[in-house]
C-alpha cells in the first residue's frame, strides 16, 4: 500500500493521547494519583493530541464536509465504529478535564475513559484486521500492536510531562511502566515483522486471471498513464529505502527510548525522559509508515507491467 | 451466501477470453458513456501532459502464457465483478457503497461518499477508482443509467462495453436465471470466477480460452 500521511499522523497522535489517558486513569484509580498540575497538564495535552488526530483524519477524506455521514454504518463497518468512538473519547477527556478543573472528578469518568480508549484502539486496528486478503494486517497481532505502541508512547509522554510539571514520583512510575511496555511492544512488533516476512501470497497471477498456465506473465496492464490503481496501492520506494525505514523505526521507537530511560534511571536526568518520549514518537511515525508499506494488496497483481 | 439466494436477479457480464482481441473498444465506449452521464464527467488530469491520469471503469490487459511454440496471448478485460458477497459494501462507513436488491448491481451513491478510500482497500480486484476531481469513489455501474432506459430501443439496453465489442466477447444477462445466455455460457464453457480464494463470489465470470491444436507445420518445427 502507499502509506497515507493523514492516516499515519492520525493513528500515531490518537494512540499517543490514548496511552496518556490510560497512564493518568490507571494511576489515579490505583490510589497513586498524579499531582493536580500534572493531571491538568496531561489531560490538556491528551485533548490537544486527539484533536490534532481528528483533524489529520479529516485530511484523508476526499469530502471532509460529509464526514458526519460516517456514523451511519456502525453495524457492519469498523471505520464507522471508529468515527463514533473517537469523538466520544475526545468528549470524555474534555469532561474529565472540566471536572478536574472544577475539582469534582469521579472514578466513573476515569472508568469510562479507559473503556473508550480501549474501544478506540480495537476499532482502529480492526479496520485493518478485517481486510482478510491483506494478510500482513489480518491478524490479532495488529490489534496487539496498536494497543501496545499506544500504551508505550503514552506512558513515556506521561513520564515526560511528569518531569516538566515536577511530579517526580509519577514520572518515575510512568517511566518504569513505559520501558516495560516499550520492550513488550518491541517484541510483539518483532513477531509481526517475522510473520509478515514469512507470508506467502495466497493470490497469484493464475488465481487473479484464472489462466492456469504455470508460465504466465503480464504484457500490459492496459494503460500507459497513471491511475488510482497504480498510485494508491504501490509505495514506489526502493528495497533500500524500505529496509532503512524498518531499521530506523526499530532503533527510534524501541532501542533509543529504552536506552534513554535506562540512562535517566542511572543519572536522574529528566531531559533523557523527555528525549525518549519525543524520539519514540518520531520512530512510531516510521513504524506506522512501514505498517502500510509492508501490506501487499492482491490488486497489485493486475498492475505489474505498463507494456 | 444468504444474500445471493435472497436476490431473484443478478445482472453480470460474462467475458469470453476465447474471442477477445484486445481492441479496447469496450474501454473507450465505457469511458464515453460514463463521462457523459448525469453523475458528471470522469476526471482526466493532464490528458495531454507528460504524466496523464484518469478515471476508468474498465480496462483491457494482456497476458502471455506458456512458451514458444505454444505461447498464447490472452487479452483480459477487467472491471467491477459485482460480487454476490462484495467485501467493499459492509466496510463503507456511510452506506454510500451498496448492492441493489433488485438486480445485484454494486453501486456508489456519489452524494453520500466521503472519499475515504476504504472500499477500494477492501476490494481485492482493484475495481474501484477515486475520481480525482469529484473526490468520490467511482466504479462500473453496469450502465445502470442505460440498461433500464425505456427511451432507447430494447436491443440497445445493454452496457456500453457490451454494445461496443466487435467480437461479442462480452455477454450480459442474469446469472441467477439458469436459462439465460450468460448462465448457459458459464455452464457449457466452464466459466470461472477470479480469485475464488477470497469467497467474494463474483457475479461476472470469464470463459476460458480454448487452445486451437497446432498446425502440422508447427509440429514439423518441433522435430
Amino acid at each position: 500500500m502507499n502509506p497515507a500521511w493523514p492516516v499515519i499522523f492520525f493513528t500515531t497522535f490518537a494512540g499517543w493521547a490514548q496511552g496518556l489517558v490510560i497512564a493518568l486513569a490507571v494511576g489515579s484509580l490505583a490510589g497513586a494519583p498524579p499531582t493536580r498540575e500534572l493531571l491538568l497538564t496531561a489531560l490538556s495535552v491528551a485533548l490537544a493530541l486527539s484533536m490534532i488526530g481528528l483533524g489529520c483524519s479529516a485530511l484523508h477524506l476526499g469530502r471532509p464536509e460529509r464526514a458526519w455521514r460516517a456514523v451511519a454504518m456502525w453495524r457492519t463497518s469498523w471505520l464507522s465504529r471508529e468515527v463514533i468512538v473517537l469523538p466520544a473519547f475526545i468528549v470524555c477527556v474534555g469532561i474529565w478535564l472540566t471536572a478536574e478543573l472544577a475539582q469534582r472528578g469521579t472514578p466513573l469518568i476515569l472508568l469510562v475513559a479507559i473503556v473508550l480508549t480501549l474501544l478506540l484502539w480495537v476499532c482502529t486496528a480492526m479496520i485493518y484486521v478485517c481486510l482478510t486478503f491483506i494478510r500482513e494486517w489480518s491478524h490479532p497481532l495488529t490489534v496487539a500492536n496498536y494497543v501496545l505502541l499506544g500504551l508505550a508512547s503514552g506512558l513515556l509522554l506521561c513520564a515526560g510531562l511528569g518531569v516538566v510539571t515536577g511530579d517526580a514520583r509519577y514520572a518515575l512510575a510512568c517511566a518504569q511502566w513505559g520501558i516495560a511496555f516499550t520492550a513488550l511492544a518491541g517484541l510483539v512488533r518483532g513477531a509481526s515483522l517475522i510473520r509478515n516476512a514469512r507470508l506467502r501470497p495466497v493470490s497469484t497471477l493464475q488465481s487473479a486471471t484464472g489462466i492456469r498456465s504455470p508460465r504466465l506473465k503480464q504484457m500490459s496492464m492496459g494503460m500507459s498513464a497513471g491511475a488510482f490503481n497504480t498510485r494508491e496501492f504501490f509505495h514506489g520506494k526502493s528495497i533500500w529505502f524500505i529496509r532503512n525505514v524498518k531499521t530506523g523505526f526499530i532503533v527510534l521507537a524501541f532501542i533509543v527510548p529504552i536506552v534513554l530511560i535506562g540512562i535517566s534511571f542511572a543519572t536522574r536526568s529528566g531531559t533523557a525522559v523527555l528525549a525518549a518520549a519525543m524520539i519514540q514518537f518520531v520512530g512510531l511515525l516510521g513504524e506506522r509508515w512501514y505498517f502500510f508499506a509492508e501490506a501487499r494488496h492482491p490488486q497489485n497483481l493486475y498492475y505489474q507491467v505498463i507494456g | 451466501m444468504d444474500g445471493a439466494l435472497s436476490r431473484p436477479k443478478q445482472l453480470a457480464l460474462v467475458i469470453d477470453l476465447n474471442v477477445c482481441v484486445g481492441c479496447h473498444a469496450c474501454v473507450t465506449s465505457c469511458k464515453e458513456w460514463n463521462t457523459s452521464g448525469s453523475a458528471g464527467a470522469l476526471a482526466d488530469e493532464n490528458p495531454y501532459g507528460a504524466d496523464p491520469t484518469g478515471t476508468f471503469f474498465n480496462r483491457v490487459q494482456t497476458y502471455e502464457a506458456d512458451s514458444f511454440p505454444f505461447t498464447e496471448t490472452i487479452h483480459f478485460p477487467k472491471s467491477c465483478l459485482h460480487c454476490e458477497e462484495p467485501p467493499c459494501v459492509p466496510v463503507c462507513p456511510t452506506g454510500a457503497s451498496y448492492k441493489r436488491k433488485e438486480d445485484g448491481i454494486v453501486l456508489v451513491d456519489y452524494d453520500k461518499c466521503i472519499g475515504c478510500n476504504y472500499c477500494a482497500w477492501a476490494c481485492p480486484y482493484g475495481a474501484r477508482e477515486l475520481d480525482e476531481k469529484r473526490h468520490v469513489m467511482t466504479k462500473c455501474t453496469l450502465c445502470v443509467d442505460r440498461i433500464y432506459d425505456a427511451s432507447i430501443p430494447e436491443r440497445d439496453r445493454k452496457p456500453a462495453c457490451v454494445m461496443a465489442c466487435p467480437t461479442n466477447a462480452r455477454l450480459f444477462g442474469d446469472v441467477h436465471d439458469p436459462d439465460s445466455e450468460v448462465s448457459q455460457a458459464v455452464r457449457d464453457r466452464g466459466g470461472y470466477a477470479l480469485m475464488p480464494e477470497w469467497k467474494t463470489v463474483p457475479a461476472n465470470q470469464y470463459l476460458p480460452r480454448t487452445v486451437t491444436p497446432p498446425l502440422a507445420s508447427t509440429r514439423e518445427h518441433e522435430k
